[in-house]
């Protein structure tokens, strides 16, 4: 059977039973097999990857390439910036623009050996959580191709699950490596805020976005993470210590971890009964392994949407400020500069971007600055706060990661409010800046895949991983979206 | 009515780093158009800013020396406003946690007072727009031209509390604020090129005890004497404005230096909402107290302590304010002097004075690398003092010496230019005047004293200048019998 995980790809080339060039082809064949469908990936690089893979083997065969992802295929969020390589943030404000250098995650990608296989699909400025707002058009889930993959990694997730890439990196800002990792049956997590360098990362929010991996496995994940983390001197926000090994304390179980289950991220009135049903399912199978599980509370959570959706959006207008048609990217002549800016970023930002860069800028104006900026950043201490506390008991604490499975395109795209709290339980974890995990446990009725979520304090990746995997062995989820290879992918059989 | 100027500057000193604010491009922007960019200070999509240390070092000193509290903690902000050469179209840049606060410059001269200091923050500087077609402004213009080899350069705003009250007092402030960065070496402190830029925001108000008028801001001065010009022309339109019976509109207003007045903007200025918020991508900077005294430790002698120095040393305050200001060359030729045992004022007199006057005709810009040397001053000074020179020859010494042709002696003698000490030497000179004008001196002989006058000159002709005038005097006087 051909490899599909990160590690798996990694074993199979090292023993010798395939090459990097076969990997490549497996993705690429799979691409030509369901890429009209899924529309995972904005760039594929067909010739450039198989370019490399011809070069990764060679130098395996003379005793090079000795990092953990030598040869493997990988996919980036198209909001990373490669050299050379078309970025766009899934925004036709920066339709054909090229980099004139690497983002340092992809530097450091690329001396661990793996090989880029393309850009994928994300909602506009990674502003979404269904990438239906890619100015691109839509991805679709492979597991059920009339619905979304959940965003604003939505293309990262597609591509891993259906077979096009071993692993992804995506960013997470308030879940969005999380949530369609949930939505696509995959892990995903988001790291520490500062492990991985934002240097390259084409910011959302800054005080939030984080890259992290989508991979088939906790352990595919740990690697991948441990490959591009670690201090930056390009990004002034990256955590200047040496970080623990993400893989630290694999295989070691869960006797004896204290875990705390949220009683109130949220409102847990909105989980669907198939995902609230899983969870505790789940919850007691730990239990049963030899966890302690403790009930935990942070009373500040139900407010860290409404922080959130105040604090990025303030953060997303200065930062998609530069997008003024002058320097590159869209432009639309207009008969002063001012006119200029306003017609290219009228004409280059989709709606949702609009939306929220006048929340922001709204939200920072003098005169609300204090009620609406300056209340979020309290609402944020507040939360750091009940984090602490609630990790004076337990090690680390649980959640579902979404309320829903993954739901029909165009269902949410009327109402932003209703697109908004599908990242209820996963925001939390962004404001305090502490990692997280989604790790798939099961399927719904409708066979859509269900995400649990492991949240640990800042640097606790090790033991975030650690119960990732044990919740992993217990669930016993096949991750691959089920397909026939003749027929496509049972979704997109209309 | 009399109406009190109230004014207040706000300087902007673009330091002179090797790399810019934010990333490690050069922070020179005298090489080609957009060579010295890159990711960050292009502001292109997903590159990160990185605090420059040594930027950080420079505003430290720089808030110490105007006797600033230097905080504990300080915080970037964005400050957010549209333009073509603002890459980001944020400026980071500091708001209610500057570097260092509360502070003061003495200011002295004519025009004395204290100055209080209100904040010293850090920013970077935008790109350089030129506008092409038309009449050079923006409005008027074909096409724009952008440079982004400023963009991104250190600059410190330095603002003032209101109180100046007058339009030489802003000039001397100005001009002491130039001295005080030039001597921390922080800046090439050239307002011509820009390195230092003033905004001055003036108001007028009936009296000392009525609250401040409304403001206007005055932009567009390229000189200390266009400031002072400025600032003076905008108090008496605001007088006048008043005495009319006008409101006084808050505006910004720019300097025309040939017509000599300030003009409202004719271009909208937009609201002046910039909604600063904490820049996400920089941490706090935490100034601990090693660092402030690590740059503590680094400041040089300032201007005004300099200045109360050289007046110590006897030196009249004029003078001592002048050598102060002086550049370091000419500093050390003074103080070399004086240490070689040369008298304060003297030196002084001839650093400021015939030193000056001599670099300027040799053409040469300043003293670096000249064999003029303070000893070298001391010893001409003393041949002066003690009659081997006469004042004139002096001077002629001394270009000699700037010229390189040896020590202040040898120059003297190879130019044959010692003055005639030597009383019998000069005794057969004024026996050979006096025997040419007989009848002359038979009236010196009755006493008719002004002749002496004219048989010192007799013999300072006959010795091509070298004779001691006193001492020629003195035989003279013998020789008559006077
Ligand atoms: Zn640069």
């Amino acid at each position: 059977m051909a490899p599909f995980t990160v590690m798996g790809a990694a074993r199979a080339l090292r023993g010798g039973a395939v090459t990097s060039v076969q990997l490549a082809e497996q993705v690429l064949k799979r691409a030509s097999m369901v890429e009209a469908q899924v529309h995972a990936y904005l760039t594929l690089d067909s010739d450039g990857l198989l370019q490399a893979a011809a070069e990764a083997d060679e130098a395996l065969a003379s005793g090079g390439g000795r990092g953990p992802l030598h040869g493997i295929p990988i996919a980036l969020k198209d909001n990373m910036a490669t050299r050379g390589m078309e970025t766009t943030a899934g925004s036709k404000i920066l339709a054909g623009y090229h980099p004139p250098y690497d983002a340092t995650a992809v530097v450091r990608l690329r001396r661990a050996g793996a090989l880029v296989t393309g850009k994928t699909n994300l909602d506009e400025f990674a502003m979404g959580s269904s990438t239906e707002n890619s100015a691109f058009g839509p991805t679709r889930n492979p597991w059920n191709t009339d619905r979304v993959p959940g965003g604003s990694s939505g293309g990262s997730a597609a591509a891993v699950a259906a077979g096009t890439a071993f692993g992804a990196l995506g960013s997470d800002t308030g879940g969005s490596i999380r949530q369609p990792a949930s939505l696509c049956g995959l892990v995903g997590a988001k790291p520490t805020y500062g492990a991985v360098s934002r240097y390259g990362l084409i910011a959302f929010a800054s005080s939030l976005d984080q890259i992290g991996p989508l991979t088939h496995t906790v352990e595919d994940a740990a690697v991948l993470l441990d490959a591009v983390n670690g201090p930056d001197p390009l990004d002034a926000t990256s955590y200047p210590g040496d970080l623990p090994r993400s893989d630290g304390r694999l295989g070691r179980g869960l006797e004896g971890m204290r875990v705390g289950v949220v009683s109130d991220l949220g409102g847990l009135e909105a989980v669907e009964p198939d995902v609230d049903a899983s969870f505790r399912k789940m919850v007691a199978a730990m239990e049963r392994e030899g966890a302690r599980i403790v009930d935990a509370s942070l009373p500040a959570a139900p407010h860290a949407l409404s922080a959130y959706y105040l604090i990025a959006p303030a953060e997303c207008s200065a930062n998609l400020a530069r997008f003024d048609g002058v320097r590159y990217g869209l432009r639309v002549d207009g008969a002063t500069t001012e006119e200029m800016m306003s017609r290219s970023r009228a004409e280059g930002f989709g709606p949702e971007v609009v939306r929220r860069v006048l929340m922001g800028t709204f939200a920072l104006s003098a005169g609300y600055h204090e009620a609406f900026y300056g209340q979020a950043q309290k609402v944020r201490t507040l939360i750091r706060r009940d984090f602490a506390r609630a990790y004076e008991g337990c090690d680390v604490l649980v959640s579902p990661t979404s309320p829903t499975t993954a739901f029909p395109l165009g269902d949410r795209t009327e109402d932003p409010m209703s697109m908004y709290v599908s990242d209820v339980f996963t925001i939390p974890s962004n404001l305090a800046g502490h990692p997280a995990v989604s790790v798939p446990i099961g399927l719904d009725r409708r066979e859509l895949p269900i995400g649990f979520q492991v949240m640990a304090p800042a640097l606790g990746e090790p033991v975030m991983f650690q119960a990732a995997e044990a919740v992993e062995a217990l669930a016993g989820f096949d991750t691959r979206a089920p397909y026939d290879p003749g027929f496509g992918l049972r979704g997109g059989v209309r | 009515m009399s109406w009190e100027a109230v004014i207040g500057l706000e300087t902007h000193v673009e330091l002179s780093t090797r790399s810019k604010m934010f990333c490690g491009c050069p922070a020179r922007f005298d090489a080609p158009p957009n060579t010295n960019v890159c990711p960050v200070c292009l502001g292109l999509p997903g590159a990160l800013p990185v605090p420059n240390r040594e930027a950080i070092n420079r505003i430290i000193r720089i808030g110490l020396a105007l006797n600033c509290s230097v905080t504990g903690r300080s915080v970037f902000h964005r400050k957010n406003y549209f333009y073509a050469d603002l890459p980001k179209n944020y400026q980071i840049s500091q708001f209610d946690l500057p570097v260092c606060v509360d502070g003061y410059l003495d200011v002295g001269g004519d025009h004395p007072g204290r100055v209080g200091i209100e904040r010293v923050h850090q920013e970077e500087d935008t790109g350089k727009s030129t506008h092409m077609g038309g009449d050079g402004r923006i409005s008027a213009a074909e096409y724009s031209l952008l440079d982004f080899n400023r963009s991104g350069v250190p600059l410190v705003e330095i603002v003032t509390r209101p109180d100046i009250r007058s339009a030489a007092q802003a000039r001397a402030y100005a001009q002491e604020l130039r001295l005080l960065v030039e001597a921390l070496g922080v800046s090439d402190a050239r307002l011509e090129e820009g390195s230092i830029r003033f905004d001055a925001n003036v108001s007028v108000r009936p009296g000392p005890e009525a609250p401040l008028g409304t403001k206007v801001e005055i932009k567009n001065m390229n000189s200390f004497r266009s400031l002072e010009r400025a600032v003076a022309f905008e108090i008496g339109r605001q007088t006048a404005c008043l005495d009319g019976g006008e409101r006084i509109v808050m505006e910004t207003r720019h300097w025309d230096e040939e017509a000599g007045v300030t003009r409202g903007g004719r271009t909208k200025e937009g609201s002046s909402d910039y909604r600063y918020f904490p820049d996400p991508d920089l941490v706090p900077l935490e100034l601990d107290q090693d660092w402030k005294d690590e740059m503590a430790a680094l400041l040089p002698e300032l201007p005004a302590r300099r200045r109360s120095r050289y007046e110590g040393m006897g030196i009249d305050p004029a003078q001592a304010a002048t050598l102060a200001g002086a550049d370091v060359h000419l500093r050390g030729l003074f103080e070399g002097a004086v240490e070689a045992g040369a008298r304060p004022q003297q030196a002084g007199n001839w650093v400021s004075g015939e030193v000056v006057a001599a670099l300027r005709s040799s053409g040469r810009e300043s003293l670096a690398d000249s064999p003029l040397s303070g000893p070298n001053l001391a010893r001409l000074l003393a041949m002066v003092e003690d009659s081997t020179l006469s004042g004139l020859a002096a001077r002629e010494v001394l270009a000699g010496v700037l010229a390189g042709e040896g020590t202040p002696e040898e120059v003297a003698s190879a130019r044959d230019l010692l003055q005639i000490s030597d009383a019998g030497v000069l005794e057969a000179a004024v026996e050979e005047v006096t025997a040419d004008h007989t009848e002359e001196f038979a009236r010196l002989c009755s006493g008719e004293q002004k002749l002496i006058g004219f048989f010192v000159g007799q013999v300072m002709r006959r010795t091509r200048g070298k004779a001691d005038p006193k001492l020629a005097g003195r035989l003279i006087r013998e020789r008559a019998g006077l």
